[in-house]
């Protein structure tokens, strides 16, 4: 008789998943995906993999954006956090020839321009428009003067296979052939995501980005807060540098993070400033950059090369001009918080 | 009767501004004190520096007898004092529940354990008596319900001190008379309670112990046996307040407003005002009794072409007004005193001067050609500020650094120095002080006794019978009744208002 209700039970969970509209975009995902494997294996999974790794940077960019603006700082210098955090990855890790001094240099780098963003908005009430464009003005001034040509790194961070998961097709080797930063980044998504919406923490912080002086006369520290969260997102932006410059591309170059920074503001709106929907919003910017670059490289469309390297830009002004005052996001983002007018 | 809370020479000074100037008073467990005074005299000042909110100049707070750090909140808190702020302190988005919780959450390893949360909401909502869906978000509830979801988080930490601003200034008369239960409630379970106020009846109903403030001083303690409104009155303002109006006889003229068979539909697409028709004479202030919610406000708005019109015309001195065009009328003699004065009657992060001029900056003289005059704008704020006693450090001051009853003298002042046939005010003292009531009350017999037609709503049935010539009462969107003001029963009044009589 349990077992039969408990099988009961599952069904109607399962039917009822299955009316949700969430789960059609789901199934439809996974049909296509299913077909296109059918058709044509080979691109299929090169598509799919590469939608990881030209998302997986905007989708951890855009989780700077979420922390800091969930606890009403708007951070417009996630831009200067990956250029200032990929240079100083690649240029310690090029100097000492070790990988790992190059990863911690630039999460401490990263941490640093998001001291610097608290320090500006926090303490000092400047506006956030502002403070986020210094550190980006800085950033972009400092890396270019300290620039040197001729340097280059030991390695870049190798791929990991994980044994099992990896031979499973389609799934292996989208998912469970990539580099360290890559599981660390999917990780550290998902944690975000949980502690956002079921932690202490994330109460907190969402209440400080919609009504601080609700969270101040429940006696919660703001100006502590946000100091926690916007340096925290700094180290994050910073992780995201040293995916850029040590595992994906090995190089580094003057305006090396070519807008990724401000295209991540549009795909946290895109996400509704939670975690999981900025991922899939990204792996969504990932997947049109892929498919254009394989419809290329197989000959199908005859698309000039810098149109390719537009559709990432093209498509966040796209997504910004649908989303438009249909999304909303923290009230109290960008305003600075005055305690004694509590 | 254990001393609970002892606020010993507390003072602060914003600037040249001494909002509390050495303040002493104690609040003992389960007795109910209120903290009585006009705008601007010191009262939430001085309880945000009990609360740790603001840092107090010197003076020392006990709760028990121990000493709290100034501006320590979360000791405040610790220490069993909760408030219920005017500005609810809620966030809009999120739930019942997670207000609530915030700050103290109940977890379950390293997660916050909602489920247990709502089940401590249920509780408590149980034991005082305060329903409210623990799962329901803030912004879908209403105001009423909203300060009960404000009243919960502050007894959801063991309250044991329980400080109220101004709570019923949003609250309609019904929602005011529960609250009054609610905190009578909770003395008798022991909390004591301050409550900061400046609505003398509910200081008669309500408190044990009176401490009066004035200019951030106490100038007095007494209890509501010792006196009466009047006395209140007299020590909270420093002089001697006319409560009754006084006025002369109405000499009414040809009919300046008309409004025929209007039926206007609210935010929600109900119909909220059925089939009104009235008649505003010149020289008369005709005042609508009701219950909030009854239609008033889409009357009004209708009428000033605020609202689409469903049904009906209004005409002023004879002439139909535009549809949706609030300039237009207006330009036909209408001046209004909005209801929500924040939202409609000011541009807070404008100027005093500016406001003054907000329905005639295109106009000469403030304006030649495409250019404003800023002389003549300058001079038009001088003279106003003075003849309005509108309190301020200089008319070049923004609105938002103004009081609530100096806002509204603002709003007066720049909608009767002009032209006008027809005033409409809308609760034109709601949220201001009793010296500022006193001058409004004034105001609006002045324009009538100088020929224009007043329509007077407001939700304080004592305001529309001793201001009023004639009355209607409104009810469910129709007037019920139009009756002369002249021995006009309350009662008979309030049960018209409830739709009883009929």
């Amino acid at each position: 008789m349990l077992r039969l209700q408990a099988v009961g039970e599952v069904i109607k969970m399962m039917t009822s998943a299955l009316r949700s509209r969430k789960s059609l975009y789901f199934y439809v995902v996974v049909i296509a995906i299913a077909f296109a494997y059918s058709v044509n294996s080979v691109s299929t999974v090169a598509v799919a993999a590469s939608s990881i790794t030209f998302g997986l940077p905007l989708a951890m960019a855009a989780m700077v954006g979420i922390m800091c603006e969930r606890t009403g700082v708007v951070n417009i210098g996630i831009e200067g956090t990956l250029l200032t955090s990929a240079f100083f990855g690649f240029f310690v890790a090029a100097l000492s020839q070790n990988l790992i001094w190059g990863l911690l240099a630039a999460i401490a780098s990263g941490a640093v321009t998001g001291l610097l963003l608290a320090l500006l908005t926090v303490s000092w009430k400047m506006d956030q428009i502002i403070a986020g464009t210094i550190v980006n003005i800085l950033a972009t001034g400092l890396t270019s003067f300290f620039y040197k040509q001729g340097y280059s790194l030991p390695a870049i961070f190798p791929r990991w296979s994980i044994p099992g998961l990896s031979d499973i097709p389609f799934l292996g080797r989208v998912f469970f052939q990539s580099g360290p930063i890559t599981y660390f980044g999917l990780i550290l998504i998902f944690v975000l995501y949980v502690a956002m919406y079921h932690t202490a923490w994330g109460l907190r912080t969402r209440a400080i980005g919609e009504y601080p002086s609700s969270a101040e006369t429940s006696g919660i520290s703001v100006k502590k807060f946000k100091y926690i969260n916007v340096v925290i997102a700094g180290a994050f932006g910073g992780l995201t540098g040293a995916y850029l410059a040590l595992e994906l591309v090995g190089s580094f170059d003057r305006g090396f993070s070519a807008g990724k920074g401000f295209t991540a503001l549009a795909i946290m709106i895109f996400g509704r400033w939670n975690p999981i929907g900025a991922l899939l919003a990204a792996i969504f910017f990932g997947f049109a950059q892929a498919l254009a670059n394989q419809l290329m490289i197989d000959g199908l469309v005859a698309i000039p090369g810098p149109f390719i390297n537009m559709l990432p830009y093209v498509l966040t002004i796209v997504v910004l001009a649908f989303s438009a005052g249909k999304v909303r996001g923290p009230a109290a983002a960008g305003q600075p918080y005055e305690r004694e007018q509590a | 009767m254990t001393t609970l809370l002892q606020v010993k020479n507390v003072t602060k000074s914003f600037g040249s501004v001494i909002a509390n100037n050495d303040i002493s008073f104690e609040v003992a467990a389960g007795e109910i004190v209120a903290l009585l005074g006009e705008n601007g005299a010191g009262k939430s000042t001085l309880v945000k520096s009990v609360f740790g909110l603001v840092r107090p100049d010197q003076g020392e707070i006990f709760i028990d007898g121990n000493q709290m750090a100034p501006g320590d909140t979360a000791a405040v808190i610790a220490s069993g004092v909760g408030m219920v702020h005017q500005h609810f302190k809620l966030v809009p988005v999120m739930s019942v529940t997670e207000n609530i919780i915030l700050g103290d959450e109940p977890k379950n390893g390293l997660f916050v354990n909602i489920k247990k949360a709502e089940q401590k909401v249920r509780e408590l909502s149980e034991k005082f008596g305060l329903e409210v869906d623990p799962t329901a978000n803030i912004e879908d509830l209403p105001v009423g319900t909203q300060q009960r979801v404000e009243i919960l988080k502050a007894l959801s930490k063991d309250v044991r001190l329980l400080i109220f601003d101004e709570p019923t200034a949003v609250l309609t008369p019904q929602e005011t008379d529960e609250l009054i239960l609610v905190i009578k409630n909770l003395a008798r379970l022991g909390v004591g309670v301050i409550v900061i106020t400046h609505k003398l009846r509910e200081v008669m109903a309500l408190a044990d112990r009176v401490v009066v403030l004035r200019d951030g001083k106490v100038v007095g303690t007494t209890t509501p046996k010792e006196t009466n409104e009047a006395g209140l009155a007299q020590l909270m303002v420093g002089r001697s307040v006319v409560l009754e109006v006084e006025k002369g006889v109405a000499k009414p003229g040809k009919p300046v407003l008309t409004v025929k068979g209007l039926e206007v539909f609210d935010d929600r697409n109900l119909l909220a005002v059925k089939g009104v028709n009235l008649e505003v004479r010149s020289g008369e202030i005709f005042g609508i009794a009701g219950v909030e919610g009854n239609g008033q406000r889409e009357l009004v708005e209708a009428i000033c072409g605020m609202r689409l019109r469903a049904k009906g015309e209004v005409l002023v001195s004879g002439a139909a007004t535009k549809d949706m065009h609030p300039h237009a009328v207006h330009e036909a003699g209408v001046s209004h005193i909005p209801e929500d004065r924040e939202k409609h009657g000011l541009v807070s992060s404008y100027s005093i001067s500016d406001n003054l001029i907000l329905n005639q900056f295109d106009q000469a003289p403030f304006a030649r050609g495409w250019f404003r005059n800023m002389i003549e704008i300058r001079k038009n704020a001088d003279l106003l500020v003075k003849k309005f006693d509108i309190r301020t450090t200089s008319p070049a001051a923004l609105a938002s650094s103004l009081s609530g009853g100096n806002k509204q003298k603002v709003v007066i002042a720049r909608e009767l120095s002009q032209d006008l046939q027809v005033l409409i005010a809308a609760q034109p003292t709601r949220g201001v002080d009793v010296g500022s009531i006193e001058f409004i009350h004034k105001q609006l017999i002045a324009a009538r006794d100088n020929g224009a037609g007043v329509l007077l709503v407001s939700a304080e049935l004592d305001e529309i019978i001793s201001l009023s010539d004639r009355i209607a009462v409104m009810s469910a969107g129709k007037i019920v009744a139009i009756i002369d003001s002249k021995g006009a029963d309350r009662d008979y009044i309030g049960r018209l208002m409830a739709g009883l009589d009929k």
